[in-house]
């Protein structure tokens, strides 16, 4: 059987780029895959996230999550991927990804990660709207906690609308504006729990599920679904609930064919 | 990028398995065919030579199954064809007594009648689970079953675990479990340290043909010098699970059978007749070793690899099933959503999962043993008292039931008769 070393298996990018940042770009690799480290509150979100994900993805094509690679054939695009926490699930499901992230250092990081799992992923710096102007389509857009972020929220939606295929998926999440998200997502979240950094969000920025309804169908795309992710202090995970959108909560809608 | 030259190692492994299981045992069968229906590929490992013998002789060693415990069997195709092997537990009497005596007018009495799901539990002789097990395995082409040689070192490899078996080529896999019991090599090679405590007392276990029927009545007597457990097997049969301090243990174990049923005696009383011995005796020290972590790197420990309790409440094998029950739904779960599956978050949601009725259960049996194991005149007073207040509140009585039956927490999906 083939005996390999992990050394031998590191990223072919070695051929250009140093040890020394292979080992940086490693170590930083770890601290996205830690679940008890710097990205535990994104680890804790993780499973409802893809439950919400591969559930929308199978049902609108008709695909059976318990049988093998049931994802096959699907082209797959991870917007804001991160260290990869949702790329590469989609590819160990069997589809082919492509993780786009427009923090250049992300890139090795989620592509070194990725090769240590023995998978095979798509990471490139790039944005919605470049892939969009370069006429990339896909099957699926996973949009997840990036809209909160960006200066013109229709303008990049109608970017990631236009990278849906005909009859294509995208699942949408962001954080709705009221005063209960204001004390849990920024107060609670940034300044109790130190889960996230102080600043990373703004509360002018959120986006209540109706004005995010609206957007999608001005960007072009058929709004299907929304789900609350509900946080249980006392469970401490989280979870899927039809009727509690009022922090974070998830959207699916659909590309007319 | 090379990324397909690296996918071609990985997919081209020989011997790459979703999860191998090193312990061939009860708990380490029941998981790989629990993970088998859920669709992962498995390497169950086992360092004896397994009896694959259909007509086995009974060697007097069985197991006292939770009602939950047989639902998970249910799922995975085992219950059917035990069932008719299978004696049910009607009825449960606890007593305190010492020998010679009689019971104490304080006992409890547990009575299925009560409880709507049916009896609280079943027996099932050794040989009738381990001969539907192994069936069921070598008509799963999911599972490799390999028998005969230790694993004698294991090591992570990135994305993978690699065990070495011993003569053999190694095998593969995402997860590896350990399945392999008290001294488990597995949990000692990744560096888990464990909590040992020895009880100062052995178990005699032994089935006991008698004159009179059960009626399908368990026994507790709690003896001063430490439990005995009367199960009823099928026929006129019942299952002994005797403890006395290590000496008197000795003692009696080297004992010719009639010596063995002349010192019983006095304990077990003359209510089912004469007794004799109907089949080998056993002797095992008792105490509690408690892995002090229940997953590491692609690691995951259940049953007595995890957790080796005083067998005083019969939940030993129960509890492995449980861990079992509640690994492979993790395990499913995760495959589902494409999470790698043997990552520490996909892991800790097993441990977390498992650490609160393990922690519960060790207190519980210890704290039971040591409250009745001695003969101290106040703890005698307080435990009638208690067994007295358990027996008159029907909703008390109902609570430990269904507690002994394996019905109450966060029950895992197969536990409650449902498939993956």
């Amino acid at each position: 059987m083939p005996k390999t070393k992990s050394t031998e298996r590191l990223s072919p990018m070695t051929t250009t780029v140093d040890t020394a940042e292979i080992a940086k770009f490693e170590a930083m690799a770890a601290e996205w895959w830690d679940p008890n480290g710097k990205f535990k509150p994104l680890h804790m979100l993780n499973p409802c996230r893809l439950d919400y994900i591969t559930r929308q993805i199978a049902a609108e094509f008709d695909r059976d999550l318990d049988a093998p690679k049931p994802f096959d054939g699907l082209r797959i695009l991870d917007i804001g991927c991160g260290g990869g926490l949702l790329s590469e699930p989609m590819a160990r499901l069997g589809a082919d990804v492509v993780g786009a992230d427009a923090a250049e250092r992300n890139i090795p990081v989620a592509q070194v990660h990725a090769d240590q799992s023995g998978l095979q992923i798509d990471y490139r710096h790039t944005t919605a709207e470049a892939l969009a102007a370069a006429g990339e389509q896909f099957d699926a857009v996973l949009n997840m906690e990036v809209v909160e972020h960006v200066a013109d929220p229709l303008a990049y939606l109608t970017a990631c609308a236009d990278l849906l295929k005909p009859g294509g998926l995208m699942t949408c999440s962001t954080i709705n504006r009221n005063p209960k998200s204001f004390v849990v997502a920024i107060l609670g979240a940034e300044y109790v729990m130190r889960w996230l950094p102080k600043g990373t969000h703004e509360w002018s920025k959120f986006i209540t599920p109706d004005e995010l309804f609206d957007l999608l169908s001005k960007a072009g795309l058929e709004p299907v679904d929304r789900k609350g992710f509900v946080f249980n202090p006392v469970a401490w995970s989280w979870s899927l609930s039809d009727r509690d959108l009022t922090v974070n909560y998830v959207t699916t809608s659909l590309k007319p064919a | 990028m090379d990324n397909v030259g690296i996918m071609r190692i990985f997919s081209c492994m020989k011997n790459r398995y979703d999860i191998a299981i090193v312990g061939g045992g009860l708990n380490g069968c029941a998981l790989a065919l629990a993970l088998a229906s859920g669709g992962f590929t498995v390497a169950l490992i086992e360092a004896h030579k397994t009896q694959g013998s259909a007509k086995t002789q009974f060697d007097g060693r069985s197991y006292a199954l939770a009602l939950a415990s047989t639902r998970l069997l249910s799922v995975i195709g085992i219950w059917d064809q035990i069932a008719e092997h299978a004696q049910p537990m009607l009825e449960i009497k606890v007593t305190d007594g010492r020998p010679g005596e009689g019971p104490s007018p304080f006992w409890m009495h547990f009575d299925h009648a009560e409880l709507e799901e049916g009896p609280m539990g079943y027996m099932i002789e050794d040989r009738h689970l381990r001969d539907a097990f192994l069936a069921a395995i070598s008509n799963q082409p999911n599972i490799t079953h390999f028998t005969g040689a230790p694993v004698i070192g294991q090591k992570g490899l990135g994305g993978a675990v690699e065990v070495e078996i011993e003569g053999e080529e190694t095998v593969n896999a995402s997860l590896l479990v350990g399945c392999d019991g008290r001294k488990s090599g597995t949990a000692q090679r990744a560096g888990i340290t464990r909590s040992f405590k020895d009880y100062g007392q052995t178990a005699l276990v032994a089935a006991i043909g008698h004159e009179k029927p059960h009626g399908g009545i368990a026994h507790q007597f709690f003896l001063p010098a430490g439990p005995l457990a009367i199960l009823p097997l099928t026929g006129n049969r019942s299952s002994i699970v005797w403890a006395e301090s290590h000496d008197r243990a000795a003692e009696i174990s080297a004992l010719p059978d009639e010596g063995f049923i002349e010192a019983l005696q006095p304990a077990f009383g003359d209510f089912l007749g004469a007794l004799s011995v109907a089949g080998a005796r056993f002797s095992y020290p008792l105490n509690q070793t408690l892995a002090d972590q229940l997953t590491a790197d692609r690691l995951a420990l259940i049953g007595d690899a995890a957790h080796g309790i005083h067998p005083i409440a019969g939940q030993g094998l129960n509890q492995g099933l449980r861990d079992g029950a509640a690994l492979s739904e993790v395990l499913v779960d995760a495959k589902r959503r494409g999470e790698d599956i043997g990552a520490a978050p996909v892991l800790d949601r097993y441990a977390d999962w498992r650490s609160f009725d393990r922690t519960t259960l060790a207190l519980a049996t210890d704290t039971f043993n040591s409250m009745f194991s001695n003969d101290n005149p106040l703890m005698r007073l307080g435990r009638d008292i208690g067994m007295g207040l358990v027996n008159a509140v029907p909703g008390l009585r109902r609570g430990f039931m269904r507690e002994a039956a394996g019905l109450t927490g966060d029950v895992p999906r197969l536990l409650r008769g449902q498939p993956l």
